[in-house]
């Protein structure tokens, strides 16, 4: 086991070069530059830019330079923050994602869990068909549409959450987390249900379970001891890169709640060719996509007897 | 079976029925807290005289001399004021602000600043002459790569010191008479220049403080964060979220602080217009930057008393690139220009107040006035075509919209594509690129016709009319005529205003007989304010004094 995840995890650097790599060459490839203005400017001022940047220099110095940057840590500095490296960028933006989407990931578990195991119980009555119904449309509805929805109900007619803002907040019962958390949760929470639903129907017409229940063991037992450990199998494979997801943040989240978090910087800093923010959100994020990758293999391992 | 269906009608019925009834309440339940809250954020903010106000996207810098944008100019003039400050009810007024008072000989080119002997910087330090020089200095140093450097080049030798021509900024037109007294020498006569001085680049800065950083030309030091900043205008930095809330409070050092109405201000950044307006609604802003276009009509009949519409110094057009045929013919140009009806564009499109333009410059710059000059009249389009070589529109090539991507640019574009069709009987197709990338397209002049809309930075019209002379980085159109260069630089050099506005509109004048634009409209600044803000008059550049901005604790709002 420990040999495997010791593979894993060396697998990483691999991934993480071809990333940076690929990464670096399409975003420079991309017309326009970081100075390219409303205005233009003088062009020794451009030049200037440049060369402070060291954006003049051939593309494939401004690789190795960036590529041995990031190797050590010392990230280079953003364009589009004054003052600050890519990564101090990631360090303060980051919390705040990871706030909103760990609050995201546990409505996402408990909401869809619950109905999907209900609705797999129940299979083909109306406590199937209701919750199964509110997944569809869960699925179907968008974050955009659904977090406005939710913030002028929360926000402009209860008055317990502030429809924008992280900091500074003192009149609202809620925390600013919680209204983006629970639009984020609710969306995942209908592909989670639909998961475990499949899941749960398929464990349940298994043998082990008809002789369980031959056996009279009583449902609630059948139910949580031994179909659940194997029906939400497909649920913990998709939680992996989900919470990875999540906890880098939504774009579309915190642009509707305005909310400082990474999600933003990560599309942002393509739309401002920030290139040292583009390579330090896409590292980041691959890292996370592995590591929460190999967790949830090792979970199912672990739930899975057939996996070991 | 009958019996069964029949029921199932009837529950279905009272279903839909209850359905109706739900949503009838929900939305009268919704409509009456759509309006402006009344939320005890807005309340306890006016009490405490906090300004909260919207701007679009997040400060890049707060370094004035790195700045670039809008919402970095609204946020740095709160901690920074220059030789001169921003008047109370007009753009072309100006109050004292660093200099208590000024002078300048006959032609405007020699201005002389007596900076009040108790000025002080945040810290506690004097504001002196030398601070200016420093300054100016800094911006003016080429390795800083400062954006506007060229803002300054209206010095005697600035431009040469830049350029490395000469290394001894002494050579340089400013000058410390003494500590109080600073004497500007200028290239030539700029009887705008109180207007041009309160643009970011001409803003002093603490020397000691920029040097504790970092060097003088560096960029990137870490002067701006909170702790760091020192500045001497009526407030001082006291939190930086970025991409939520810059927090600044009253500065009890400011020479004016007496007159400062206010304790605080509140910069949100906040990009998704919506967001803004939910975020107004829900009482935790009291001014948003602008209003959603298709929520215009709603405010308007519904809160007009929130709703306010400004003219503002800017207008929307499009460029036109001279070396494609047939783009190269005036004519063909001005048939564009005059197959416009911008009245239906304004009226039916816009629907925000925005002017049809007529003229190249804007309304409300100083007494220049506009040029009534391109008018919609189809058939004398139509009569320019035929004899450009396009009778009936017959044999005229395919040409490009091009405009960055957002549905507003698209609708008008949509408009002016029917208009040329069935007044010039011409096909135009339409293009939309990404902000960079369009921004780059039109740089290197890569396209037929493209969207564009400038914005004056100083209130006269020089602002708009010096980016078409030859070789103006704003050109962008390949537009060049030897006479309009002649008769700019001669407004340069002429001291009378009177005489130098006469120039500038025989050059205007020049310029929209060979349009190498197609003109649409002058902008307007539509926005949503709570009634509680007091002394917030329309201004044609949209930078308000905060000294003179007031709250009012008495409650508000329709609710």
């Amino acid at each position: 086991m420990i040999k495997i995840i010791v593979g894993r995890l060396l697998q990483l650097i691999p991934v993480v070069f071809v990333l940076f790599t690929v990464t670096f060459f399409i975003t420079k490839a991309i017309p326009g530059g970081p100075f390219t203005g409303e205005r233009q400017l003088d062009p020794e001022v451009t030049a200037q830019l440049n060369a402070y940047y060291g954006f003049d220099k051939p593309l494939w110095e401004q690789y190795l330079n960036y590529l041995w940057r990031f190797a050590r840590f010392d990230f280079p500095p953003s364009t589009s923050y004054q003052g600050e490296s890519s990564g101090e960028v990631i360090a303060r933006t980051f919390p705040i994602s990871l706030a909103i989407g760990s609050l995201a990931f546990c409505i996402a578990i408990i909401v869809g869990v619950t109905a999907g195991v209900v609705a797999a119980v129940n299979k083909n009555k109306l406590l199937d068909y209701i919750p199964m119904s509110i997944a569809m449309l869960g699925i179907c509805l968008p974050t955009f549409v659904m977090g406005p929805i939710l913030a002028m109900l929360f926000g402009l007619v209860f008055k317990l959450a502030p429809v924008s803002g992280w900091h500074g907040l003192n009149y609202v019962v809620f925390h600013p987390m919680v209204m983006p958390a629970v639009t984020l949760g609710l969306f995942y929470s209908a592909y989670v249900a639909r998961l475990a639903r499949g899941g749960m129907l398929e464990v349940l017409s298994q043998d082990f379970i008809r002789t369980a229940r031959a056996k009279g063991v009583p449902s609630h037992v059948i139910i949580f001891k031994h179909a659940m450990r194997g029906g939400l199998l497909p649920v913990v494979a998709f939680l992996g890169p989900a919470f990875a997801g999540l906890i880098s943040g939504s774009f579309v989240v915190e642009k509707v709640f305005n909310v400082p978090g990474l999600g933003q910087e990560f599309v942002k800093s393509v739309f401002n060719r920030d290139y040292s923010l583009v390579m330090g959100t896409v590292v980041f994020f691959g890292v996370l996509i592995v590591l929460f990758n190999l967790a949830s293999d090792i979970l199912q391992a672990l739930l899975d007897p057939r996996s070991r | 079976m009958l019996g069964t269906s029949e029921a199932s009608v009837k529950r279905l019925t009272v279903l839909v029925r209850w359905v109706a009834v739900g949503i009838i309440l929900f939305s009268c339940n919704l409509s009456g807290f759509a309006g402006p809250a009344d939320s005890l954020t807005i309340q306890e903010a006016n009490k405490h005289k906090v300004l909260m106000l919207h701007e679009g996207t997040e400060p890049r810098t707060l370094d004035p001399q790195l700045a670039q944008g809008v919402p970095e100019h609204h946020t740095i003039m709160a901690l920074i004021e220059g030789l001169v400050g921003d008047g109370l009810k007009s753009s072309s007024d100006c109050v004292p602000g660093m200099a208590d008072r000024w002078e300048h000989n006959e032609d405007f080119s020699v201005w002389t600043f007596h900076i009040g002997e108790d000025r002080k910087w945040s810290n506690g330090d004097p504001v002196t002459a030398h601070d200016f020089v420093f300054s100016y200095k800094r911006l003016l140093t080429a390795s800083f790569g400062a954006p506007y450097a060229e803002y300054l080049f209206v010095l005697k030798g600035a431009e040469d010191y830049y350029r490395g021509k000469v290394n001894d900024f002494d050579k340089v037109g400013v000058k410390a008479l003494d500590d109080h007294l600073l004497r500007l020498e200028l290239i030539g006569p700029t009887p705008y220049l109180l207007s041009l001085v309160r643009h970011d680049s001409w803003y002093p800065l603490h020397p000691k403080t920029i040097l504790k950083f970092g060097r003088m030309d560096e960029r990137d030091t870490k002067w701006t964060r909170v702790g760091n900043f020192v500045g001497n205008g009526p407030f001082i930095l006291k939190s930086w979220y970025p991409n939520d809330v810059i927090e600044m409070v009253r500065n009890p050092l400011y020479w004016d602080d007496a007159n400062v109405k206010l304790n605080g201000i509140n910069f949100y950044s906040i990009e998704n217009l919506d967001t803004a307006e939910r975020a107004f609604r829900a009482g935790q802003l009291h001014k948003i930057l602008q209003l959603p276009l298709d929520k215009v009509a709603y405010y308007r009949t519904k809160y007009p008393q929130l709703m306010r519409i400004d003219p503002y110094s800017s207008v929307y057009f499009y460029r036109l690139n001279v070396e494609r045929k047939p783009l190269d013919n005036p004519k063909v140009r001005l048939a564009l220009n005059l197959a416009i009806d911008r009245e239906s564009i304004v009226k039916n499109i816009l629907r925000a107040g925005q002017k049809p333009a007529t003229g190249f410059t804007p309304p409300n710059l100083a007494d220049y006035g506009v040029l009534d000059q391109i008018r919609y009249d189809p058939d004398k389009a139509r009569r320019l075509l035929a004899e450009a070589g396009y009778p009936k529109g017959k044999g005229f090539p395919k040409l490009t919209v091009l405009f960055n991507t957002m549905e507003s640019h698209r609708t008008l574009a949509e408009a002016v594509q029917q208009m040329w069709k069935s007044e010039l009987n011409i096909d135009i197709g339409l293009q939309n690129q990404e902000w960079r990338v369009y921004q780059d397209t039109m740089n290197k002049i890569d396209f037929d016709i493209c969207r564009y809309a400038w914005t004056g930075d100083f209130m006269d019209p020089v602002t708009f009319l010096s980016i078409w002379t030859t070789g103006n980085g704003n050109n962008n159109t390949h537009w060049s005529n030897p006479k309009y260069d002649e008769l700019i630089a001669l407004a340069a050099r002429t001291g009378d205003p009177k005489k130098r506005f006469d120039i500038l509109h025989e050059a205007e004048a020049l310029f929209l007989s060979e349009p190498p634009i197609v003109l649409i409209y002058w902008y307007t600044n539509f926005y949503l304010l709570q009634p509680s803000v007091k002394n917030w008059y329309p201004l044609a550049l949209d930078n308000h004094n905060y000294k003179f901005i007031d709250l009012e604790a008495s409650p508000e709002g329709t609710k």
